[in-house]
């Protein structure tokens, strides 16, 4: 019995992790990834905890893909969200948090429109952490499962060339997966109109080019992002038809790319804007694969983080 | 350093393991119900070794498999999370006599541990338990039924088990004193 390269209390963001702390999280994951496969999904390690899924941001797919982790962790789950909260009341996020601290959470996940509002929350309250998405900074979960769904279908990451295409500026998922695959060794080159694919990216260690058909020449994965029409200013680009003509995936821009690369969404998937429909739905896509290996992402965090604050004495044999 | 003794070599790990084998057949006479699941990290190679001695006293194959009793535990928030080790369980536990392997038998609660994990999976008609090495310190009623050599130890010494499985030079289980 081993303990493992995992004492934090919180997943913030992927900036701050080493290498080997994304590999544990991938590794871990794998185990849990097994106990979805077994008669009896649930396991005991969260029994007892309660989490709080603070959902701020409306979401339905992380909400319920990290509902379900806990569930199968056997953790108790309260759920708030913003329309039914009462932060529409006036309450300011800090009491609002202190609130559900002074119900002994001792998980708080936590979506927000505001970058750096979980970061803010670990800072007040004795709870742990979890970061499902603030802003456009990170998305910590989703560039762990996108990470974990590489490497499981393509047997490594590094010296992979991963191509992230379209709404850069906004995505927080394009900054999670940029930290954590050029950390694990993967070449990134990112594309899309350059109002939403500015080179200052360049810094982030990645490649920026304008030209769909060069950004995916050579590329083993192409994660396609969504247009994010609800943080865009109109002006970014002229119309989605435009969009869809110079950076949307069709077959024709598909027959030009390596015949093993695989097409990756975080969803939700707007067909017919930035994938075809059929592309979507063929062999090559694991957008499915992602929202199965994004739950078992989730239970590992939830797991790894849950040992993050107890001594860190072995117990022995 | 803390000081360190060898407890059993190669010779005595390879004898403990035969005459756990014999004692495992004597108690089972029909050897198609039993099935070894071996413990991470250490009762899972020990589990395979010990599937090869049972096949040439039986004249038939033994199923093997691996029980990661992680998730189970019931001092996860008192520690860092133990690493995770994949469970692989090829055959149904339902009505099998299931001998869980461990190398080494302290407090109990990775034993208790894995008797919960594994009725996850079915409902064996018995479950017994061999271990390598049994220390003392229970803190659980629970007994080995096959035990290759009672070692008394302190509380706060540390046994470590090396198996050429698992990169090591040579087999053998250590005593470290503090």
């Amino acid at each position: 019995m081993t303990d493992m390269a995992w004492n934090r209390k919180h997943l913030l963001d992927i900036e701050s992790l080493t290498a080997d702390e994304i590999v544990t999280v991938l590794d871990t994951a794998r185990a849990f990834k097994a106990v979805g496969e077994r008669a009896i999904k649930k396991v005991p390690a969260l029994r007892g905890r309660t989490v709080v899924n603070l959902f701020v941001e409306p979401s339905t797919r992380t909400r319920i893909s990290f509902e379900l982790a806990e569930q199968r962790l056997s953790a108790d789950i309260i759920n708030f969200t913003a329309e039914a909260s009462s932060l529409k009341k006036g309450e300011t996020l800090k009491d609002t948090a202190r609130n559900l601290e002074a119900l002994n959470a001792d998980f708080i996940v936590m979506r927000h429109s505001a970058s750096g509002a979980p970061h803010f929350l670990a800072r007040v309250l004795n709870a742990s952490v979890i970061n499902a998405g603030d802003g456009a900074h990170e998305h910590p979960t989703q560039a762990l499962l996108d990470a974990f769904t590489i490497r499981e279908r393509k047997g490594k990451i590094a010296g992979l060339n991963v191509t992230i295409l379209g709404d850069i500026l906004y995505s927080r998922v394009a900054r999670s997966d940029i930290w954590a695959l050029t950390k694990l060794g993967a070449r990134v080159t990112l594309c899309g109109p350059s109002t939403l694919v500015p080179k200052t990216f360049e810094q982030m260690g990645c490649r920026v080019v304008h030209n769909m058909d060069e950004a995916i020449r050579d590329a083993d994965i192409i994660n396609l992002l969504r247009i994010q029409h609800e943080r865009q200013r109109k002006t970014m680009f002229p119309s989605i038809n435009e969009y869809t003509q110079l950076f949307g995936l069709n077959k024709a821009r598909l027959a030009k790319t390596k015949p093993d690369a695989l097409i990756m969404h975080p969803g939700p998937v707007n067909r017919g804007v930035e994938i075809d429909s059929e592309i979507a739905d063929s062999s090559r896509s694991l957008i499915l694969e992602q929202v199965t290996n994004g739950l078992a992402v989730r239970m590992a965090v939830l797991y790894l983080v849950n040992g993050g604050k107890g001594p860190q004495e072995l117990t022995g044999n | 350093m803390p000081e360190s003794t060898v407890i059993l070599d190669a010779m005595a790990i390879r004898r403990a393991l035969a005459r756990i084998a014999h004692e495992i057949a004597e108690r089972n006479e029909v050897g198609a119900e039993v099935a070894l699941i071996g413990i991470p990290v250490g009762g899972d190679h020990l589990a395979l070794r010990l599937s090869k001695l049972l096949a040439e006293i039986w004249h038939q194959p033994v199923p093997v498999g691996i029980l990661d009793v992680s998730m189970h535990r019931d001092d996860l928030d008192q520690r860092a999370a133990p690493k995770v080790y994949p469970t692989v369980i090829p055959f149904d536990v339902t009505g099998k006599t299931v001998v869980l392997v461990d190398d080494v038998l302290f407090s109990g609660r990775t034993t208790r541990a894995a008797m919960d994990a594994l009725n996850d999976f079915g409902r064996p008609k018995k479950i017994q338990l061999a271990v390598l090495v049994d220390r003392g310190h229970r803190e659980l009623p629970i007994k080995a039924d096959f035990v290759g050599k009672n070692v008394p130890t302190a509380r706060e010494e540390k046994i470590s088990l090396c198996l050429t499985e698992n990169g090591a030079e040579r087999d053998e289980v250590v005593l470290l004193k503090k």
